[in-house]
């Protein structure tokens, strides 16, 4: 853990900078967003993707391949723009963590 | 990257030292009772997840008049003549059995924020640590003269239903050479594509069973709301059936005689659909709630509470909705995810996530196969406190096609069951 990290828990802990202290739930709730389409924690019932236990290096690369228009899409290259880097690297996480 | 075991070792090491009075997410959520209104796109989403993330401890009562979900998405192609009323019609079985949703099929009648109670017509009274309102939209009483009491013989279908069946039976008994007009209000109405979706798809049906028919769009609104390019290329694409005329407000209407009174003109029909100005729920309106226009509820768009009015929080389609926010059901759905987890921290006692994010994804058939696709991504922007467009991502479509009607199929599947399963 970088002391930076440590720093900014301790002033949540601290009530302190609550404001910009990530939520500790923030890749669970952002990874819910795309459930709409990719199914409850990443487990479709078909015809889209299912996310749940992909290596999160492969759901990243697919998704710079998505922003780059490396790989085509019909919608994802225009839904991956919406995202930050670090956020997206919080749902790669996520999912890959999902069975 | 922190992760949550790193988090709970550190976190715990601190709290060894000092008085940790519990951080969101970091072991027990707080239990409580939640009591969410509305079991559409929005409210049954929440019920699930706030029971799934709590992983039971909270309790979560749903009330919905309706004995089973009817959704509106995918209910144009029932109108359209290509899927059946069982196609877009679910059960609320698996919310109570998997999620231990306590599911009242009942209509609620007043909301006392101050007693935290809501009260029932024929269960009694719940009392609540926490409200949802998820009401959707109702139609405004009296803006078209002639309109109230007479929806069995104009309908709106705007809410899915027996509403989608009853238009769907005036097309089917149409004379070939009849004439469909559909009435838009000004925006912001709820699913802004929908009803150039549905003349795209009525359009679709009559050139096949009734060509000789035509098909009037009347838009109060000065141009096609959404996916414009697009829509406009479909009508063409019907070959002169699909009259588009904007700045079309409705001022009344013979229910007698099927005639639409513009300001400048007056159309007879043969089937007439209207859509009549809406705001928020009635349950919404009714409990006093501030809202913006005298139509829509004003909320923190961190923790979905209305303004003024801690421990109500209120989403989907009933909201002022943020810059290009549409009102959609898929909005809906993510709007239920940040209310839940505001909600269970709340409980706990701690602050709603600072950084939510939310988008939008709504396919439009324009035809029985084909469709189009609008998206976006709406960033928490602290300043505006508010979600904003994230500028350069999102989009439509390049092309009606047969891809994203597969996609659009497949879509409705999952969110039916990110709600309800």
């Amino acid at each position: 853990m970088k002391l930076t990290t440590l720093f900014a828990m301790l002033c949540l802990i601290g009530g302190q900078g609550a404001a910009v202290a990530a939520d500790p739930n923030l890749a669970r709730n952002l990874a819910a967003g795309c459930a709409n389409c990719h199914g409850t924690n990443g487990k479709s019932l078909g015809g889209i993707e299912s996310l749940a236990g992909k290596p999160k290096e492969e759901l990243l690369q697919k998704i710079a391949d998505f922003k780059s228009g490396a790989k085509p899409a019909t919608i994802m290259h225009q839904i991956a723009k919406g995202y930050t880097d670090e956020q997206l690297d919080l749902i790669a996480g996520y999912y890959a963590t999902q069975e | 990257m922190l992760n949550r075991r790193d988090f709970l070792k550190t976190a715990g090491a601190i709290a060894a030292g000092s008085a940790l009075s519990g951080c969101a997410g970091m072991g027990r959520a707080g239990g409580g009772h939640v009591v969410v209104v509305g079991g559409g796109y929005g409210g049954a989403t929440t019920a699930k997840y706030l029971r799934m993330w709590s992983k039971g401890a909270v309790q979560v009562t749903l009330v919905e008049r309706n004995p089973q979900f009817v959704s509106c998405p995918i209910s144009n192609l029932v109108i359209g003549g290509v899927k059946q009323m069982q196609d877009i019609t679910l059960g609320y079985d698996k919310l109570r059995s998997t999620w231990g949703v306590n599911v009242v099929t009942d209509e609620v009648t007043a909301i006392d924020p101050a007693r935290k109670t809501v009260a029932t017509a024929r269960s009694g009274t719940l009392t609540y640590d926490r409200l949802v309102l998820s009401p959707g939209i109702d139609f405004i009483p009296g803006a078209v003269a002639g309109l109230d009491g007479n929806q069995d013989r104009i309908p709106h279908a705007w809410k899915a239903g027996p509403q989608t069946v009853l238009l769907r039976q005036q097309l089917t008994a149409m004379k070939d050479g009849g004439v469909y007009a559909i009435q838009i209000p000004k925006a912001p109405y709820r699913c802004p594509p929908g009803p150039y979706e549905r003349a795209c798809v009525v359009a679709n049906y009559l050139r096949a069973a009734k060509p000789k028919s035509k098909i009037l769009v009347l838009d109060a609104n000065p141009e096609i709301q959404s996916k414009k390019a697009l829509f406009t290329k479909a009508f063409d694409s019907y070959k002169g059936m699909i009259e588009y005329r904007p700045n079309s407000e409705l001022h009344a209407v013979d229910a007698a005689t099927l005639t639409a009174e513009l300001e400048f003109d007056k159309i007879k029909a043969d089937v007439l659909n209207v859509i009549p100005p809406m705001r928020a729920g009635n349950i919404a309106t009714t409990a006093g709630l501030p809202l913006i226009n005298s139509r829509w509820v004003d909320i923190d768009w961190l923790s979905y509470e209305a303004k003024g009015v801690p421990g109500v929080h209120v989403l989907g389609d009933a909201l002022f909705p943020a810059p290009t926010m549409p009102k959609s059901g898929h909005m809906a759905n993510q709007h239920a995810k940040v209310a839940a987890a505001a909600i269970l921290n709340l409980l706990a006692g701690e602050a709603p996530n600072p950084t939510p994010v939310v988008m939008n994804t709504c396919y439009s058939f324009v035809d029985g196969k084909n469709v189009i696709h609008v998206a976006s991504v709406h960033q928490y922007d602290a300043e505006k406190k508010q979600p904003m467009p994230v500028p350069g991502a999102g989009g439509v479509s390049l092309a009606a096609n047969e891809i994203e009607g597969k996609a659009a199929l497949a879509w409705a599947q999952n969110i039916w069951a990110d709600m309800l399963a």
